[in-house]
């Protein structure tokens, strides 16, 4: 006969083991829901036409997103121009200069930058640049887009070379390499795919925001490449869609709801994998 | 007689207000192995550090005094020549862990930017590994990772990145504390070759190592050269009693 104490002890165990397994059951639950209800929903609506042409108007049935694929693509392009070279260089700095008091503020600024409500960041845009240039236009979305971008990019490249070891800069500078070739040659080589990483985790972050854009990119029923005037999105064409009274609009924003999730999807699954394979082995 | 390639004269060593290193004066003369040796703490490091001005990279790292290669005092240098001139080899192997060995070897050219053509680099590579003792084991994977060597092999690389940038001194550090016994014999045995072409300065903590492989030896105690003597006359007859006491392993 097993001990009464050890026994209460051991079924403590298996039961808290087990409320840990489903939860970690759980987490995955909203996320498949998420994804089956708008496959549901979405697939059907999709097809080449759906890609290749633009909304039709109102009453028309087809009509595609081109014009948001278009956009969306633009629109995150010219924000990751803007944010990846400033995080990256922001990045190095912090991991440099763990003591300096300008990296400690630096390092708060970023924090309160992460947490700014995205339509606030949205709204300042508008009075920065809308305002000043006359026009709604795609360059300002990509501004506040960066904007978003940047706490991301910059802690990641942060962390991830912090987690070098001293020793290989050392190695650097021993072979007299003068110090921006260490950096440059040596730091971030080996950061490389942690850097690359977070580039694109905050590619995938801010590809779904719509707030932001709702006051700067504006939105266009029309294919434009003109970075200097308004441009749609996938996020600003379903808010705007779906927040019609037409049934027809109500599909296209369905499809670009798939179209959205899809690639942000495929975005984290390939960083994911690229990070594993061109992962540097300390 | 030996020409001296090194000398310090009253040099000191701070980390801020902390006194590391205490008025040390060595003469260490061309194609010797010099081991500097002492218990943990007694700034052996520090000073071997402070040959290749790598010590000053630390913040608050400061040092005083006169430290010269040859007839040039090292701090009025370009510390960038001084380590190009002096290289060194650290406690651990640090291989170049997003390159191949063969880059690894020529790391110090590759990073730098210098050009070379590709018989040279060749040539390079393939002296450097011989001289490292590593040729035989690594020539049919050069274009493999460096850091999917053995901790030994690792560290032998290490010795030939440095050796391949023609250093006219070679600082070690410690270069065995991490390698297994076998391992360790090898890169003694290489050490010893290596002395036809370099000036080693190899520091440890191992007493039974600093008596194979050294010619002359210092003995650092809180941060001061206790004695500076040919190896075998420190070993057998000390002059100084705190040298006795190490060596006789009343302290460590």
């Amino acid at each position: 006969m097993m001990n009464p104490k050890l026994r209460y002890r051991l079924v403590k165990s298996k039961s808290v083991e087990w409320i840990i397994v489903l939860f970690a059951f759980l987490i995955t639950v909203p996320l498949i829901a998420i994804i089956f209800f708008v496959l549901k929903t979405g697939i059907s609506k999709i097809s080449w036409h759906f890609f290749t042409n633009i909304p039709k108007p109102v009453g028309e049935a087809g009509g595609g997103i081109a014009n948001a694929l278009v956009g969306s693509l633009l629109i995150v392009l010219v924000a990751a121009l803007i944010a990846v070279p400033i995080g990256i260089l922001c990045g190095i700095y912090l991991s440099e200069n763990k003591d300096s008091k300008l990296a400690s503020y630096s390092r708060l600024a970023v924090d309160v930058l992460q947490g700014t409500p995205s339509i606030v960041t949205g709204i300042v845009i508008y009075f920065w640049l809308v305002k000043p240039l006359g026009t709604f236009s795609a360059v300002s979305g990509s501004v506040a887009l960066a904007i978003m971008m940047l706490p991301i990019v910059i802690r990641s490249t942060e962390e991830t070379l912090k987690l070098l070891p001293s020793s290989l800069k050392e190695a650097g500078l021993a072979l007299g390499l003068p110090y921006h070739k260490v950096i440059l040659r040596v730091v971030v080589p080996c950061g490389f795919s942690g850097i690359l990483s977070g580039v694109m985790l905050s590619v995938a972050r801010i590809a779904g925001e719509t707030a932001p854009l709702l006051f700067t990119a504006f939105g266009n029923p029309y294919i434009s490449t003109n970075v200097l005037k308004p441009m749609q999105s996938l996020p600003l064409l379903i808010f705007n869609y779906a927040t019609s009274p037409y049934e027809e609009w109500h599909d296209l924003a369905w499809g670009a709801s798939l179209i959205l999730l899809i690639w942000v999807l495929l975005l984290n699954i390939t960083t994911k994998l690229i990070t594993r394979k061109w992962k540097v082995q300390l | 007689m030996e020409s001296t390639i090194i000398s310090s004269k009253n040099f000191n060593a701070y980390f801020g207000a902390n006194h590391v290193v205490k008025n040390v004066s060595i003469e260490i003369p061309q194609n010797n192995i010099i081991a500097v040796m002492g218990p943990s703490g007694c700034g052996k490091t520090t000073y071997l550090r402070c040959i290749n001005r790598m010590h000053e990279l630390i913040p608050g790292a400061t040092t005083e005094g006169e430290m010269k290669l040859h007839k040039d005092n090292i701090y009025e240098m370009n510390p960038i020549l001084v380590r190009l001139r002096i290289g060194m080899v650290f406690q651990r192997p640090n291989p170049f862990p997003n390159l191949s060995i063969y880059d690894n070897v020529i790391a110090g050219y590759k990073l730098n930017g210098m050009k070379l053509q590709r018989a040279e680099r060749d040539n390079i590579v393939e002296g450097s590994l011989r001289k490292a003792a590593l040729w035989n084991e690594v020539k049919d994977t050069l274009h493999k990772k460096g850091t999917f060597l053995s901790g030994g092999q690792q560290q032998r690389l290490c010795i030939a990145r440095a050796i391949a940038m023609e250093p006219e001194v070679l600082l070690l550090d410690e270069p065995t504390s991490a390698l297994d016994p076998i391992s360790t014999a090898s890169v003694e045995e290489l050490l010893f070759d290596l002395k036809k072409n370099y000036t080693l300065v190899l520091v440890t903590h191992n007493m039974q190592q600093a008596a194979r492989v050294s010619d002359k030896t210092a003995f650092f105690y809180l941060g001061e050269l206790v004695e500076y003597d040919k190896t075998k006359e420190m070993f057998t007859n000390p002059k100084d009693n705190r040298t006795q006491s190490y060596i006789t392993g009343r302290f460590s």
